[in-house]
């Protein structure tokens, strides 16, 4: 028969976790919503520099034009910034990345390309140091401190074009999480450099006539692409890390969630064996009380 | 009313000011130009300076942007800015110290990188006193 006292240690131990798993789940759901504001309000900035740049690309001969859009012409090295967070219990919040990340990395190596890699958060370090520890040529790391500024995410992106401006490779890739509900988040990769040009059709609303109208250039089309294309890198990148950090929160929120609902059921569970093993011993007791007086 | 135009004022993090105005005056980088209702369309990047918003003939806001885009339409008007603040609220001698510090973090670091970055952050702060100065 288990021990009383045995239970209610692991009782207590369990109701502690549950405190932990709640409250967690409390201070994501928090910081969920800050993040989604965060994300929100980044909005427009993306919108008009996508505008701008869908606008100026139009009129670039293709093949010509700065690096940054008309890539190496070649297609033999690439980088992977690998996005996660810093800190895990988030369910498969992090190990979707790098999985959907390795995947890609075997698949590059196996078509004989060169592949290098940065990570952003530490967890990512952390789990593709095991397997690619070779090919990781920077992290960043402590990133969500508090909420992510514009300047981190320039910061990744002066890394990324000075190493893409000393030829170091051809393309780059992101992956990160973008975040659709607290449930879902969905793995995303996004093709950082050369830079991806949005279709115009399919676009009706008033950005998509007027990006059809004449424009004026100062200095000129040229001139304005490579200022905005090093900006657009870096806004990307700034997009992709609030996504991820939304996401983040949204996992923990979920995943921290299901955990104190199973805290909940095993204390159920523990209590009724507790209760079951009390009234065993009782009546175990009562029975040798009984038959200890019927033997007189 | 006089007739206005849609101007966007808009950062990396958020929308700044989102109102309709009769005319701005942008620092572009190939000088001030101002936008009134049906101006051209235009695009053009912008040099680090101050931002006029005019209303009744008078100026109404200052705001101070280190650089940036614009693009102009004949209804709108969207400056994409890398840093806005209000004119009225540069603290001079705090943005003076910061900008010490920041020398003394550049003497320090060796990475290029780095480097180049720090040394646009100084040269837009000194860009920022200096409008500050002008305006008084």
């Amino acid at each position: 028969m288990p021990n009383l006292k045995d239970l209610k240690v692991r009782i207590n131990s369990v109701k502690s976790t549950q405190k932990i798993t709640s409250a967690m789940k409390m201070v994501a759901a928090a910081k969920l919503r800050r993040a989604q504001d965060a994300a929100e309000q980044a909005r427009p900035y993306a919108k008009s520099m996508e505008r701008m740049i869908v606008t100026l690309a139009g009129n670039v001969v293709p093949g010509s034009g700065p690096k940054l859009l008309s890539g190496t012409g070649k297609d033999e090295s690439y980088l992977i910034v690998v996005a996660t967070a810093d800190r895990g219990l988030c369910g498969g919040f992090n190990s979707n990345i790098v999985r959907a990340a390795r995947r890609k990395i075997t698949e590059l190596e196996n078509a004989g390309k060169k592949v290098a890699l940065l990570t952003v958060g530490r967890k990512a370090k952390d789990q593709l140091r095991r397997t690619h520890s070779k090919l990781i040529v920077k992290s960043v790391e402590n990133l969500a401190r508090t909420t992510i500024g514009f300047e981190q995410a320039d910061t990744i992106a002066r890394e990324l074009i000075h190493r893409f401006d000393e030829g170091e490779f051809d393309t780059c890739l992101m992956f990160y999480n973008r975040f659709q509900s607290a449930m879902t988040q969905i793995v995303t990769e996004q093709q950082l450099i050369p830079a991806k040009v949005p279709e115009l059709s399919g676009d009706e609303d008033k950005g998509g006539a007027s990006a059809k109208a004449l424009y004026e250039y100062e200095p000129d089309e040229e001139g304005i692409l490579s200022a905005l294309l090093p900006r657009n890198v870096a806004t990307q990148v700034f997009t992709a890390l609030l996504e991820n950090s939304a996401s983040e929160h949204g996992a923990r929120m979920t995943a921290m969630d299901s955990a104190t609902r199973n805290a909940g059921e095993m204390i159920d569970k523990l209590t009724l064996t507790y209760n079951r093993t009390r009234q065993a011993y009782i009546t175990k007791e009562l029975i040798e009380i009984i038959s200890g007086a019927e033997a007189l | 009313m006089a007739e206005t135009t849609q101007f966007e004022l808009v950062s990396p993090e958020r929308l700044v000011l989102s109102r309709d105005v009769e005319m701005v005056v942008i620092p572009g980088s190939e000088g001030y130009f101002g936008v009134l209702p049906r101006h051209s369309p235009m695009l053009t990047t912008l040099m680090p300076g101050v931002i006029d918003i005019h209303e009744g003939g008078s100026i109404v806001d200052r705001i101070f942007v280190a650089g940036g885009f614009a693009e102009v339409t004949e209804d709108r008007c969207t400056v994409l800015a890398e840093g806005a603040t209000p004119l009225a609220e540069v603290d001079v001698s705090a943005t003076e110290k910061t900008i010490s510090d920041t020398k003394e973090i550049l003497k320090d670091t060796s990475d290029a990188v780095e480097q180049e970055k720090l040394q646009e952050k100084i040269s837009n702060m000194e860009a920022m006193l200096a409008a500050k100065r002008l305006v008084g």
